[in-house]
């Protein structure tokens, strides 16, 4: 941990768009306080760039509160950075020691192609929850809370899947680049609960077959999604996806 | 398999079957290193013979190393098909990356493993199950069972070969040291009752099969059994 101002050098991933190859770009910054985010050292780099009629850095972000999902570097080798359960903009250069060398890339994946420098298109994701990471509810007034016991376990586990943001650190980091925690979590959260029972068989065949037909690779259980992911979700939602892709394929006589 | 749809073609549905395969492999081991750890009664190989004649002219195990050999073709080919699909998800390495701050060596490394343990499996077919299948054990022992003891004597006479199935495993208990909870885990028998039991009974049966397997060749070099 750094006290004092510092001095990094920068090793960015630079790329025109997708279809020019990148590389690796060194930059020199002076001066940075401990106190700045990540994000906003990579403001001063875009300034000084700027200032010098170079291209700023393209990178993703946006709510900078650790909550929407869309920052997405990977830092020094993990997505978002040496800390646990911090999002990139959520990471402080007091994680970082005056000289370092700190080597920046985007999210690496088939299904995740670089629209620019760091910033991928992950709307792989988006045609995932489309595919059926949903439910279906009839409009009109809100029914009583009390219809619709949930035991506090299954509630609370439900929630826990539902904090997954989806900026893809799992994909990022799994050495096959699979999606299969996000998606785990994505069903999770509406298998756990008695509204997401409907379509639950059937949900998990769409999203399945989506999420291999975006490209993504196969789990084998290494465990580094669960490690890096900012909000925790647990390998025990991909556990229940298999179980009820099981159950889908397996027992349930509806098909998709 | 009209009514099961795409279920193995799917990437849950491959994983489906390297977890089954590779928990009916873990239950063969056992049943493996059982009968070969009758070598350790040291009474010249007569009770080890009679299991080695068990399982060479039992019907049922006949049958069943049939379906031994499927399910490893199986395990092996999924392995590949799956590795080769895997890389094709990330066309494009990192410059860095840290693997090791997140999981461990050997379950990033299940291929390379596997790989090495295909390699020895040739050795180890080729020194055994070809003699007592193909070409035939020479002698017989004071039961008039075939003496594949005499042959495992002899094999193991040479330090190379011992080096090599010692190697190997370390291999198999890395391999396994994974391969055990994560199946578990790919079959979706996660349950915070049984996690901690499933993992522990892994370590300690990767533990204990390869400790057992590798002190075979050791005890057979070095005269400790007769």
């Amino acid at each position: 941990m750094s006290t004092g101002n510092m001095n990094l050098t920068l090793k960015v991933w630079r790329q025109k768009n997708n279809k020019t190859k990148g590389a690796l770009v060194d930059y020199k910054l002076a001066d940075i306080s401990p106190d700045m985010s990540f994000l906003e050292m990579f403001d001063v780099l875009n300034e000084q760039l700027i200032n010098k009629g170079e291209e700023p850095v393209v990178f993703d972000h946006d709510c900078r509160e650790g909550i929407c999902g869309m920052c997405s570097m990977f830092i020094n080798g993990r997505p978002h950075g040496p800390k646990d359960l911090v999002t990139t903009c959520q990471l402080h250069m007091r994680s970082f020691k005056d000289g370092d060398t700190i080597v920046v890339e985007p999210w690496r994946a088939a299904a995740f192609p670089v629209v620019k420098d760091l910033t991928v298109d992950r709307s792989a994701f988006d045609r995932v929850i489309a595919a059926g990471g949903f439910i279906s509810v009839n409009t009109g007034n809100a029914q009583d809370a009390n219809n619709l016991p949930i035991p506090k376990m299954q509630a609370d586990a439900a929630f826990e899947a539902a904090a997954c943001i989806g900026c893809g650190a799992c994909v990022a980091t799994c050495k096959n680049a699979s999606a299969m925690l996000f998606v785990s979590a994505k069903i999770s959260q509406l298998a756990l609960l008695p509204q997401g029972q409907p379509e639950r068989y059937r949900r998990v065949q769409s999203m399945v077959a989506q999420m291999d037909a975006e490209g993504f690779g196969n789990c084998t259980n290494t465990g580094a999604c669960e490690a890096e992911c900012p909000k925790g979700i647990s390998l025990e939602n991909i556990a229940r996806m298999n179980r009820d892709f099981a159950s889908a394929k397996f027992i349930s006589e509806e098909t998709v | 398999m009209s009514g099961f749809g795409n279920a193995f073609s799917s990437s849950i549905g491959k994983k489906f079957i390297m977890g089954i395969t590779g928990l009916f492999l873990i239950l063969f081991l056992i049943v493996h290193c059982g009968i070969n750890a009758l070598i350790f009664i040291s009474d010249g190989g007569l009770t080890f013979n009679i299991g080695a004649h068990f399982m060479a002219t039992n019907w049922i195990i006949r049958a069943g190393e049939i379906v031994l050999f499927i399910g490893l073709l199986a395990h092996i080919f999924q392995a590949l098909r799956l590795t080769l699909q895997n890389q094709k998800a990330r066309p494009v390495k990192y410059a860095v990356n840290d693997g090791k701050a997140n999981s461990k060596w050997y379950s990033r490394s299940m291929g390379l493993l596997g790989t090495l343990l295909l390699i020895f499996l040739v050795v180890h077919l080729k020194d055994f199950w070809v003699v007592s299948r193909f070409t035939g054990i020479p002698t017989v022992d004071a039961n008039g069972h075939e003496d594949l003891y005499a042959v495992m004597k002899e094999k193991f006479q040479d330090p190379v070969r011992v080096a090599v199935y010692i190697l190997a495993m370390f291999s198999l208990c890395y391999h396994l040291l994974h391969g055990f909870a994560s199946a578990f885990q790919t079959m979706g028998w996660n349950h915070s009752k049984y996690n901690g039991m499933i993992k522990r009974a892994g370590v300690w049966y990767s533990i204990i099969i390869s400790i057992l397997f590798a002190a075979m060749p050791i005890a057979v070099y070095f005269g400790l059994i007769q």
